[in-house]
């Protein structure tokens, strides 16, 4: 297996004793076939104890480790040192705030995916021992891309109305909202429109797209934004241009 | 310090946390609940859990099958209470993620699909493609939110359980944002922290799996149990480690050797089934320790495929075709193309056993209590004994589940019934906890490395306490955990800084991963028997005189810890034969 030693230009900042943030370039012997992560792991086992970054899964399913690589939102454990020749410069994700080195506060998206309500909301709630509802597979297929998001929050980093306003809702949670609309099961669309179906929500989004280019498991935000507001316009036209408010 | 109050804190925030902490919910809406994490809910380990979760829901299974798949699949060394309350437990549970929205897989009638898993009589095993514990996971995080109920504690790394008069009454935990240490005072606690695989240096298990919740538990005076039984799933990437599902199997790919044999009929296992037509409960679907250990023996056959990354077999799916590929394992295919560079559909993968997945954990009963009044567990770090000394897969998903929900259940007979607290004492506990990480800060002369002393605990694992054992190698691997577990404390932290220090992190998780390396180590040792996972070389043969038992774990501080047993409970299935021998006979 072939080796090669990258350089690395990491972002470094700590509260307890920085004013301001500053890159620490560390050159790590590696293997060409590693991921970011696999570096990164090397300097703190054998270089650097005190640099700091989230990670568990190595498989792009847990969505921790999350950060700019080169400029772009990537997950650090599915970025292929194959895939960059020249030295690598590694940041926190951007529009979340710094908590330490690579660690940012998600605190911001985490408000916002609860308050998009993604759970199963019902009028009349079945009993278990009448066993499933039933889905088929074509009802199934309408949300289950928009469910596979793994809430690494990269879409946020891509998104520049996102960056340019905080009150924007974002790719990542209003997609859940549209899973949760799409699915057979559910029948809280109303509820989420009152937050969806608003400036905050999705008629901030000026559809750029980066949402979708960055996702690492291709939920496509994107769609699922356009989607939502082809359905809300509809939504308008029936409660004021058709007779009856459409009811 | 500061102190909160609650009225019961869960550790950990996975599968049966999170599925524990709805239950309390939604049973008695005033309740306080505390929902501590070492991280955000969504990145707990369950997410990674891909073929599925087993439970009884076609007309052709019975609840018997499922009793005595799970019965034989352990090897006769689960509770058979337990795994009879369990597979009743198991569809309801299910069918409740169901109308919770998890996107599982259905028939073309609408109905929820199933496909076969290894070790199982029928096809019972429910899935969401082969990201069925990434979609368990996110199902239970969503569905908590409209609870206001759970409050969550992200990102608070739990330390040490308060225990005075008898009790577990709280805990302490350290913001990891602000390094701040806060007391938890509870009326009950579950831990429900996962397993701890990353003590062997080949695992499925993500960073964040270092056994914290079975060590805290262990420290406070609650057995571990069963910690010997270490199951290897017996298909990983050979470098990553990462698990590619049983799934594969159970959709009919075939393990083959060097020689293009499919070897698996060679040890108990045969005779060989047409490829592409899977049969139930044989060949590529015998149980994960018998493949795994199948495996061991091709490598010592010379039989093995040599690969950049070590020996291996190849595991074929290339006569599934893409479309199947796509549809059923697309992750399978994504993780082989991206990590290794083969193209499931054009090429078989070469592949390696890993380890997957603990058996053993702290010593729970069929209502999730343990011995200690006060502290319940759930999930992968209890051992509740349904997996006996082999899990099947898709039995852990369901364990969560079945068991998160009756840790909760339990906890709440117990607050009914809980005395006032004793809040000086629990205050002196705490103090103690802030004092070890004080004194954590203050060492200066340290000789060890966190890094340094975590490879050898791996290596030493590796080397003794892998698929087959021996009592040599099992004396030299006490002899090097105990000679850790000293050196520990001569570790001195690099980064001595408050916010998100993960140098002291990880220095804590070493901590515990060596208390949990000591259990395996010493109960292997003491296990002079072969059973499910637990092999010994010089002891080949089940023991049910002997060993018909569960190993029971106690720390006694620095000194070497006490082993007890405790009878397994059998209700109606004698030890017999597992067989996996097919319908041929």
């Amino acid at each position: 297996m072939k080796e090669r030693v990258i350089q690395l230009e990491v972002f470094r900042y700590n509260p307890d004793t920085d004013t301001e943030g500053h890159y620490q370039h560390y050159e790590v012997s590696c293997l060409e076939e590693w991921v970011v992560l696999d570096a990164l792991n090397k300097v703190k086992e054998t270089l650097d104890p005190t640099l700091n970054f989230r990670w568990s899964c190595h498989m792009a399913v847990c969505g921790s480790c999350g950060m700019m690589i080169n400029g772009e939102p990537k997950l650090a454990c599915h970025t292929f040192l194959r895939n960059y020749p020249g030295t690598i410069r590694v940041e926190p994700l951007v529009h979340f705030p710094v908590e330490r080195d690579l660690v940012t506060a998600p605190d911001d998206f985490m408000e916002k995916l609860k308050r998009v309500k993604p759970y199963i909301i019902r009028k009349q709630k079945q009993p278990i021992e009448q066993g499933e509802y039933k889905q088929t597979p074509k009802e199934l297929l309408r949300f289950r891309q928009y469910s596979m998001c793994i809430n690494c929050t990269l879409c946020y980093a891509a998104c520049p109305e996102y960056g340019l306003t905080k009150h924007f809702i974002g790719p990542a949670a209003l997609a859940l909202a549209h899973r949760y609309n799409q699915d057979s099961r559910d029948q809280g669309r109303d509820e989420r429109q009152e937050v969806v179906a608003t400036k905050e929500g999705i008629w901030e989004c000026t559809f750029v797209g980066a949402c979708s280019e960055v996702c690492p498991v291709h939920v496509d935000p994107a769609s699922a934004l356009q989607q939502m507001k082809i359905a809300s316009s509809f939504d308008w036209i029936k409660e004021h241009l058709l007779p009856g408010g459409g009811k | 310090m500061e102190t909160i109050q609650t009225d019961v804190a869960i550790i950990g925030a996975g599968g049966a946390g999170l599925r524990a902490a709805i239950a309390l919910a939604e049973t008695d809406p005033k309740l306080r609940i505390a929902l501590i994490s070492k991280v955000y809910p969504m990145r707990s380990h369950t997410c990674a859990a891909e073929g599925g979760a087993a439970g009884v829901i076609k007309p052709d299974d019975s609840f018997d099958t499922h009793f005595d798949d799970t019965v034989g699949g352990g090897d006769w060394l689960s509770d058979q209470d337990c795994v009879e309350y369990f597979v009743h437990e198991a569809p309801k549970e299910l069918l409740q993620l169901e109308h919770w929205g998890c996107p599982w897989n259905r028939e073309p009638d609408g109905s929820v699909a199933v496909r076969p898993f290894g070790g199982m009589k029928k096809k019972r095993t429910w899935f969401a493609a082969d990201k069925s514990g990434f979609h368990i996971l996110h199902t239970l995080f969503q569905t908590s939110l409209q609870f206001d109920s759970i409050k969550r504690y992200d990102e608070y790394f739990a330390l040490d359980l308060l225990v005075d008069d008898g009790r577990c009454q709280g805990l302490t935990a350290m913001d990891m944002r602000s390094g701040q240490i806060r007391q938890f005072h509870a009326k009950a606690v579950i831990i429900a922290g996962g397993g701890a695989g990353r003590m062997f240096p080949f695992t499925t298990n993500g960073a964040i799996k270092t056994g914290d919740g079975m060590a805290m538990a262990y420290r406070a005076g609650a057995p571990l149990k069963d910690m010997e039984f270490v199951q290897y799933h017996p298909t990983g990437l050979p470098n990553t480690g990462s698990l590619l599902t049983e799934a594969c199997r159970g959709e009919g790919g075939i393990l083959v050797n060097k020689n293009g044999r499919r070897y698996l009929q060679d040890y108990g296992m045969g005779p060989e089934t047409p490829v592409g037509q899977p049969q139930l409960k044989t060949m590529e679907l015998g149980p994960r320790d018998r493949v795994s250990q199948a495996y061991w023996h091709e490598l010592q056959k010379g039989t093995t495929v040599t690969t950049p990354w070590g020996e291996c077999v190849l595991l074929d799916m290339r006569h599934l075709g893409e479309k199947k590929i796509n549809e059923r394992l697309p992750l399978v295919r994504e993780l082989a193309e991206s990590y290794l560079g083969v193209d499931i559909v054009k090429d078989p993968v070469p592949i390696r056993p890993v380890v997957h997945y603990m058996m053993g954990g702290i010593s729970t009963n069929t209502q999730a209590a343990t011995p200690l009044p006060g502290l319940f567990a759930a999930g992968e770090c209890a051992c509740v004994s349904l997996n006996g000394a082999n899990r099947l897969g898709s039995n852990s998903l369901v364990e969560l589940l079945v068991f998160g929900k009756r840790a909760a259940l339990s906890a709440i007979e117990h607050i009914g019934k809980a005395p006032a607290a004793n809040t000086a004492a629990l205050n002196a506990c705490a103090d103690q906890t802030q004092q070890h990480i004080r004194e954590l800060f203050s060492r200066t002369d340290g000789t060890e490395s966190v890094a340094g002393l975590r490879k050898e605990m791996m290596t030493t694992m590796e080397e003794h306490a892998g698929i087959y054992r021996t009592e040599a190698g099992l004396k030299e691997a006490v002899a090097r955990i105990h000679e850790l577990r000293n050196r520990y404390h001569r570790v001195t932290l690099t980064d001595k800084t408050n916010v998100y220090n993960t140098d002291l992190f990880q220095t804590l998780e070493l901590g515990s991963m060596l208390d949990c390396a000591e259990a395996v180590t010493v109960g292997a040792l003491a296990r002079k028997e072969s059973r499910g996972a637990h092999q010994r070389l010089d002891f080949p043969e089940r023991d049910d005189k002997n060993f018909l038992r569960h190993t029971m774990v106690y720390h006694q501080g620095a000194d070497a810890p006490r082993i007890d047993y405790l009878d397994v409970v059998i209700t109606k299935s004698q030890p017999g034969v597992r067989d996996y021998s097919g319908d041929h006979k």
